[in-house]
Formats: structure tokens, C-alpha cells, sequence
């Protein structure tokens, strides 16, 4: 046993889980090509949840905040995105890769933009007063949420949104038995632009190392100078802005969004931290991606067990590794 | 006597419904080592993190360098030139050594003839400089926490219990790195351990059930072993 652990350490040890799982896959799905289009699509799926889930990681780990209210921006990021792509339909639809790369690259700016603007707003109004009181944190954010949800409906309304795909991303690429959508490519070079952009930033910068030690011992950061509260503004507003970005990428990837989105999301959001472990930028891409791959997978094998597949896993990993696979304070 | 970097006159702290400090007042003079003695639960501690600004006093005045210090963010102190080595040394066990230094600079950069000074009072840190500070031992960790605080010049060092759980022949290191450290400034240094205080002290302060039992000079309590056993209720014998 100890032999096989310690082999598994050597060859990468808890980052060789999703290739496990997708070697697992293989064998069970057992046509390559099926099993290409679903690691595929796992992956992007694991990109986007990784791009919503991030910054509440960080937000967590950070300053301890319990943040119910992050599906919120998720939401208003899908729905910006569509309306503003809606807006741009001449654009969505024409022939042409730039027009079509503006109207999303727009889309997405614009998401992110109130991301930004409403993620500082909510940490002044609701997350600022209740700082160390994880009761209320839970009570305000998870009411920030509904109010956010009929205020989603109050705008669009309850009906289900059409979400247009740019044309240039509406095709699949056909490589012999092997069909991928554009659209999943896309989202994944996106997630792992953000995922390298990230990591740079927190092991590269200064502000980095701060978050980094912050999410260790806040308090100690302080009394080596530096104002947390400062910086977890920012990360605060990054975070809000990721899950918006997150939401304008999902919102392409479903096409049909309702005001729930958010929340049906949030739960996935929240599996990906807790199998990543608080405050990892690392374990939540993990978490993201194994979730991704475990849905699809599963929702191929087993579709009634889809649902609970990612329950299962987290349970699994947490009985293994109660802090989750990677966190940011062992 | 040298005048006085920090003055507490008169400070009291609350932990939630709990009186820990009851109108404490201490001055430190300014250069070398000056001693917090008491046993557990004493609030020693507590008194380190409110001059911190870690805890706020409920009341009292807490002066540096003749400034009131007392209301201001704990960022704010440390950057009056106050540095802090905690109990459990605060160190971020997932960066490297370097990056844990390196985040004590106001600028991210080292004066390089400062850390050859560093390298020689504690060869370990030069060592593991590049390895995570989680893979140090808890040694190593403490010579790390009292690098980090003297990486930039401070004009005080406010240390708790730093031979806490460490062998007898890193005790005896840590004696000769403070007295160096001491040439340059002035450490207030919360102790339980007397012959550690003792080989190291010019002034000294025992705290009892969160008040000012005793404050005088060093060499006074050691040569008087029955104010030590007053204050202390333990013999330097009993140590010996």
C-alpha cells in the first residue's frame, strides 16, 4: 500500500486524480470517441465552474466570509451577457470571426464590468457590517440572493432567455469519429487564461504574496504592516467579477438561462470549494475540473445518478481529505 | 535610565465578557531586552497583542515614542517601526522562507548587508531559503519569525515566549542572536522561562491575574530569591 502511495506522490500524487477518473471513464464508456467528446466537454465545464468558484475560495479563505450571495453575480453576468449579445445580434450572427469575437468579447466586458462595480458595492453594503459573524453573513448574502433573483425577474422577467452563440463558435470540429463544439473549446482556453492569469498574479506579485499569506494568517499580515481589509476589497471585487465572467460563459454553454441560474449553480460552486480546499486558487481548478468530468461522465453512464455523482464524489475526497485536496492552509 | 519607547498607563482589556488587563501601566526603556515574567494565563499575551492593536484596550493610553498608539489599526503600528513575534511565531507555512522575509520588507526588496547579518546569527534560514517554511522545524521556524521582524531596521521587538517548546541547546542560540539583535534595538520580551529572562533582561515586569505585580531591574530579582519566590512562586534554584 505504501509502495503504490508513494508512487502515486512521485507521478504527480492528488493532480493525477482527473486522469484517474478519466482512465476510469474509459473503460466503462469504451468507445474513444464518445469518451473524447465527453472529456471534452468536462473539461470546459470544469473551466467555467472553476472561473465562478475561484474567487469565493479566495473570499473564504481570506477573511473567513461565507458568501451565499456570490451565485448573485453569476446570474446578473449571464443575463448581462445575453442581453447584451441579444443587442448585438447582427454582430452574433455575421460571417465574420471579428464581429462575432467583438460581440462576445463585449459581452463578457460588460458582465465583468458590473461584476466589478456591484462586487465592491455588495462588499461596502452587505459584507462589510457582518465581518466575523458567520450567522449573519449566511442570513444577509443568502437574502442579497433572493433579492438579487427578483430583480433579475423584475428586468427579463420569469420566462427562459434564448442566448445566441456567435456564429464562429456555433460549429463543432470534426476530427475523424470525434465531434467538439467550438463553444467548449473556447470556454476552456478562456478558464485556463484565467487560471494562468491568476496564478501569475498570486505567485508573482506582492499583492499575491499577501493574499497568499493572508489566507494563511490574516492577522498576521497586519502586524507586518499591510491593511487585509484593503486587499480583500479587491479580491472581494476580482472574485465578483470572475463569477460574472463565469455566468456570460455558462449562459453561451446552456443557451436557455432562467433567474435560478445562479442558485443552481451555486451549489456546484460550492462542492468545487470544499473538494479543492479554502483559499486555493490550485484546488479549486482541481475540484472544478473533477467535478466537470464526474458530471459529464456520469450523466453518459448513469443519467438518474447524475444529480448526486458530485455529492458522492465530495464525500468521497472529504472522507479522505477532510480539508479538501488542496488548501491553502495545511 | 534611558527615556522610554513605550509607556502603557493605565490600560485595561476585555476578551468578549472577560477582564484580562486591570490598569496596567509599564514603561520600557529605550535599547536593549526588558521582561513580561508570568505564569499562564497571567496576561502576558494579552498585553503584547493590545500594544499590537490586536485586541483594543478598553481604557488607558499606550504611548510610542510619545505618540498615542492606543486607537490605531494594527498596520499602523507595525508601521511606526513596532515589530511582533507571536507566541505561535505567525509563520505562512505555504510560502518559502524567502518569501516569508521578503514580505517584512516595506518594498519587497533586501539590503543585502542586513541579510548576511541575518545568515550569520541563523545559518538554517540561508539553508532552506528557497524551501517552504512548512519543511522547517519548530527551531527554525522561531529563527524565521525573529528574522522576519528584524529583516528591516524596528525600533521595538515585542516578542512572546519564543523558547516555548525548544531545546535546551536552541535556547542557548536564541541567547546570543538576541543580545546581538538588542545592539540595534529594544526588545520587550514576554517570558515564563526565568533563566532564559534572566541571562538576557535589564528591566523586568511580573504580571499576575492581568495586573503589574512588580517592576524593577533585572539584577534585583535575580539576587533576591524571596521577592522571586513572592512573585514568581518558584525559586531560581528550582529552575537551576
Amino acid at each position: 500500500m505504501n509502495s503504490i502511495t508513494s508512487a502515486f506522490e512521485r507521478y504527480g500524487g492528488i493532480n493525477l486524480l482527473p486522469v484517474l477518473l478519466a482512465l476510469i471513464a474509459f473503460l466503462l464508456i469504451g468507445s474513444p470517441s464518445t469518451w473524447v467528446t465527453l472529456t471534452v466537454a468536462g473539461l470546459a465545464m470544469g473551466m467555467m465552474i472553476f472561473l465562478m468558484a475561484s474567487g469565493l475560495s479566495l473570499v473564504f479563505g481570506l477573511m473567513d466570509v461565507l458568501n451565499f450571495g456570490h451565485s448573485a453575480f453569476i446570474s446578473f453576468g449571464a443575463f448581462i451577457a445575453a442581453s447584451v449579445l441579444a443587442a448585438l445580434t447582427a454582430w452574433v450572427a455575421a460571417d465574420s470571426v471579428i464581429l462575432n469575437l467583438l460581440a462576445l468579447l463585449l459581452a463578457i466586458a460588460a458582465a465583468a464590468l458590473f461584476g466589478l462595480i456591484a462586487g465592491w458595492a455588495f462588499e461596502k453594503v452587505i459584507i462589510k457590517p457582518v465581518y466575523r459573524d458567520h450567522l449573519r453573513q449566511i442570513l444577509i448574502t443568502m437574502g442579497a440572493l433572493i433579492v438579487a433573483e427578483q430583480i433579475i425577474l423584475a428586468i427579463w422577467g420569469g420566462s427562459p432567455i434564448s442566448v445566441p452563440r456567435p456564429h464562429f463558435l456555433s460549429g463543432s470540429l470534426i476530427i475523424g469519429d470525434v465531434s467538439i463544439e467550438l463553444y467548449r473549446l473556447f470556454a476552456f482556453v478562456l478558464g485556463l487564461i484565467a487560471y494562468v492569469s491568476l496564478y501569475v498574479i498570486l505567485n508573482r506579485t506582492r499583492v499575491g504574496l499577501l493574499v497568499r499569506a493572508g489566507v494563511e494568517n490574516r492577522e498576521m499580515v497586519e502586524a507586518l504592516g499591510f491593511r487585509i481589509d484593503r486587499l480583500f476589497v479587491g479580491v472581494f471585487v476580482l472574485g465578483s467579477a470572475l463569477a460574472a465572467i463565469g455566468g456570460a460563459m455558462w449562459a453561451g454553454y446552456e443557451t436557455l438561462i432562467t433567474a435560478a441560474i445562479g442558485s443552481e449553480m451555486m451549489i456546484i460552486v460550492f462542492i468545487v470549494i470544499i473538494i479543492g480546499g479554502l483559499g486555493s486558487i490550485e484546488g479549486s481548478l482541481l475540484g472544478a475540473i473533477m467535478v466537470g468530468l464526474m458530471g459529464n461522465y456520469v450523466a453518459f453512464l448513469a443519467p438518474k445518478m447524475a444529480l448526486a455523482s458530485n455529492m458522492i464524489l465530495m464525500m468521497a475526497i472529504l472522507l479522505w481529505r477532510p480539508y479538501g485536496l488542496r488548501p491553502a492552509v495545511k | 535610565m534611558t527615556s522610554p519607547i513605550l509607556e502603557l498607563d493605565g490600560v485595561s482589556t476585555d476578551i468578549a465578557q472577560y477582564h484580562i488587563l486591570h490598569d496596567i501601566s509599564l514603561t520600557v526603556p529605550e535599547g536593549g531586552v526588558h521582561v513580561l515574567l508570568g505564569r499562564n494565563g497571567a496576561g502576558k499575551t494579552t498585553t503584547l497583542r493590545t500594544i499590537m492593536g490586536l485586541w483594543q484596550a478598553r481604557a488607558g493610553v499606550i504611548r510610542f515614542r510619545g505618540d498615542d498608539i492606543a486607537a490605531l489599526h494594527t498596520s499602523d503600528i507595525a508601521r511606526k517601526g513596532i515589530a511582533f513575534v507571536p507566541e505561535n511565531m505567525g509563520i505562512f507555512g505555504g510560502l518559502t522562507v524567502e518569501e516569508n522575509m521578503r514580505l517584512a520588507t516595506h518594498d519587497g526588496s533586501f539590503d543585502r548587508d542586513r541579510l548576511a547579518r541575518i545568515y550569520a546569527l541563523f545559518p538554517a534560514l540561508e539553508t532552506f531559503w528557497t524551501k517552504s517554511a512548512w519543511s522547517l522545524s519548530g527551531g527554525q521556524k522561531q529563527m524565521l519569525a525573529i528574522a522576519r521582524a528584524i529583516i528591516e531596521k524596528r525600533d521595538l521587538i515585542l516578542i512572546d515566549e519564543p523558547t516555548k517548546g525548544l531545546a535546551p541547546a536552541i535556547i542557548l542560540s536564541m541567547v546570543d542572536a538576541f543580545r546581538e539583535i538588542a545592539r540595534e534595538t529594544t526588545i520587550l520580551l514576554v517570558e515564563q522561562n526565568f533563566l532564559f529572562a534572566k541571562s538576557l533582561g535589564q528591566t523586568v515586569a511580573v504580571i499576575d491575574d492581568g495586573r503589574i505585580a512588580h517592576t524593577g531591574t533585572m539584577a534585583e530579582l535575580v539576587e533576591d530569591t524571596a521577592l522571586q519566590t513572592r512573585l514568581l512562586s518558584l525559586s531560581l534554584d528550582a529552575h537551576q
